[in-house]
């Protein structure tokens, strides 16, 4: 941020800002994301690495949850099962607006290389929940990972809160008269 | 107004309710997406009820409809964390029924390969377990040299994690011409690490209450429900597949079985089972040392072979020391390139089911260690 540098040579009298209440709430959704940690199947593993010292996940401002309820997004690292895909809904109808979620991996996206014999394999996540970000790879690599978080988080930055707020109650509006 | 009437009571016969406790699949502490059924009496575990095939990926029907070679990276994704040691026995019993013998430069790189993916494994065991109990930096410590193996696959193979590179009659490439240099680099990091770890975690007081005496497996039940691997070998028993039954080449090889001793608490508890992965890690550097100073620079990595890979009618089952166990594939050949049947003997599989067996009359908090010195891979137990 060009903002920090200029913390050496601070402005007389405090210094004023000009910017929209929303940029500056999404700044601080954008860098402050908690996900529901939730391992699946052999991407997690390539998940434990990123958290780990190698790759360090948490300097974008991540921090693992173990409850759908603090969850801003939830990352799907997996193939999901037909047994799991109820599972995986339920925890995202429990988590709070607004939300978020991440694909990772094939079989995640659209079953992998489970597409045409996986008879209990759900071929792609977002038959069941909205997916925001897509990250391809068997597994991908951690930096694929981080380039889904950057990209998800360029998306957070740039969303319109309050007019898609407006937006919603004019719809429900629309629906109730009808 | 009538007389007050006094209820006798004798407090020491009233009892709590038995509570039925859900762990999983989405939790933390179960390695992936096992869901256990937990009947508690207070704090007390009294019942546990593996409850499985959250990750069921029809693995058999894949085989059934893929060719030989087709399978392999169906394979890797079993034990997603031990995939070089998986694809072993499956192109040993393919090579078996083709009666083919492949060059020896070959079957070194395999043995370090599979020797490098164990201690990679078993890092994660440990590393795993200790977070298990809370300790959060022996994690980071473990996979910081986790990376420096999962390089060396990568220069091989291509991947990091799921290699496809053991093929039938070879390798799918060479290694690269630092290979013997930096696998002798990552043994020497290996063993400096490992001895960080025992004074941070493994005779650290805290894990030593924590984990002794706690989940004990006694060699009878341990043979009695065929666990094989560190499980096994924790309760005392010197039994490994490498020693017992050499195959590929692990005969020119001199290494120790390590087994639990009860060092700190009873023979085949908790602590045991952990000390073997650990001692385990020396004795694959060890093996690897040996092999890097046998294996020769030339020589061809791929044995020819037809186009179709058709091996004659018949069946063959084959198996290896996996870092869990004893993993075994039972394939029945009907002279097509497509094998008739694939069935694998899963290693978490058959460990897992021990639980409900060590776990009682345990405490709540114990029964997530205790799963974690079985250290399942869920993609193995449901294939």
């Amino acid at each position: 941020m060009g903002l920090l540098n200029k913390l050496n040579e601070p402005y007389e009298a405090g210094g004023i800002i000009l910017g929209t209440f929303e940029d500056i709430l999404n700044w601080g959704r954008a860098r402050s994301d908690w996900y529901l940690h939730f391992g699946l199947a052999c991407c997690a593993i390539e998940f434990m690495a990123m958290n780990a010292s190698h790759f360090d996940f948490m300097r974008f401002g991540t921090i693992p949850r173990a409850t759908p309820r603090q969850a801003d997004f939830i990352m799907i690292t997996g193939t999901v099962t037909l047994k799991m895909a109820e599972r995986i809904k339920k925890l995202w109808e429990q988590m709070a607006e607004p939300k978020y979620c991440i694909s990772v991996g094939s079989c995640a996206n659209c079953g992998g290389p489970y597409w045409e014999h996986g008879y209990h394999v759900l071929k792609g996540v977002d038959r069941i929940i909205p997916v925001h970000v897509y990250v391809p790879g068997c597994p991908p690599r951690p930096e694929a990972f981080q380039d889904g978080m950057i990209k998800l988080q360029k998306m957070i930055k740039e969303e319109a809160i309050f007019r898609k707020r407006k937006k919603l109650e004019e719809d429900s509006k629309i629906e109730l008269s009808a | 107004m009538g007389e007050k009437k006094r209820i006798e009571l004798d407090y020491s016969k009233i009892e709590s309710d038995r509570m039925r406790l859900n762990v999983g699949p989405q939790h933390p502490s179960t390695h992936g997406v096992l869901r256990l059924e937990v009947e508690l009496d207070g704090e007390i575990v009294t019942e546990v009820v593996p409850h499985i095939g959250y990750l069921h990926r029809c693995f058999e029907k894949h085989a059934e409809k893929m060719t030989y070679p087709q399978v392999i990276p169906y394979i890797d994704r079993m034990d997603y964390v031990t995939s070089m040691n998986n694809e072993l026995p499956y192109v040993m019993a393919v090579e078996k029924m083709l009666g083919i013998k492949v060059p020896e430069k070959v079957e070194y790189i395999r043995v370090i390969m599979c020797e490098l993916n164990r201690i990679a494994s078993h890092q994660i065991a440990v590393a795993t377990f200790g977070l298990d109990a809370g300790a959060f930096t022996p994690f980071l410590y473990f996979f910081r040299d986790r990376e420096y193996i999962l390089a060396i696959f990568e220069k091989a193979s291509g991947a990091r994690l799921l290699f496809n590179y053991f093929w039938i009659g070879g390798l799918s490439a060479d290694v690269h011409p630092t290979f013997k240099e930096d696998v002798l680099a990552i043994v020497k990091q290996v063993r400096k690490t490992n001895k960080e770890i025992e004074d941070l975690l493994i005779y650290n007081k805290i894990f030593i209450e924590r984990t002794a005496n706690v989940g004990i497996l006694p060699a009878d039940v341990a043979i009695n429900y065929a666990c094989s691997g560190p499980v096994l070998r924790g309760s005392g028993v010197k039994f490994d597949l490498r020693k017992n039954e050499p195959y590929s080449i692990y005969d020119r090889f001199d290494f120790d079985i390590p087994v639990g001793m009860g060092e700190v608490g009873t023979v085949g508890d908790s602590w045991d089972r952990n000390i073997v992965r650990m001692r385990e890690m020396e004795q694959s550097c060890r093996i690897i040392e040996q092999a890097v100073a046998q294996m020769p620079d030339e020589g061809d990595v791929q044995e020819k072979l037809p186009k179709r890979i058709k091996p004659p009618k018949g069946d063959i089952y084959m198996r290896a020391e996996n870092p869990k166990g004893d993993l075994g594939f039972y394939i029945v050949s009907n002279g097509t390139d497509k094998p008739e049947r694939v069935k694998a003997r899963g290693t978490s599989f058959v460990n897992l089911s021990v639980l409900p067996e060590i776990s009682k009359g345990y405490m709540f908090a114990d029964l997530i260690l205790i799963l974690g010195s079985i250290d399942i891979v869920l993609g193995e137990v449901d294939r």
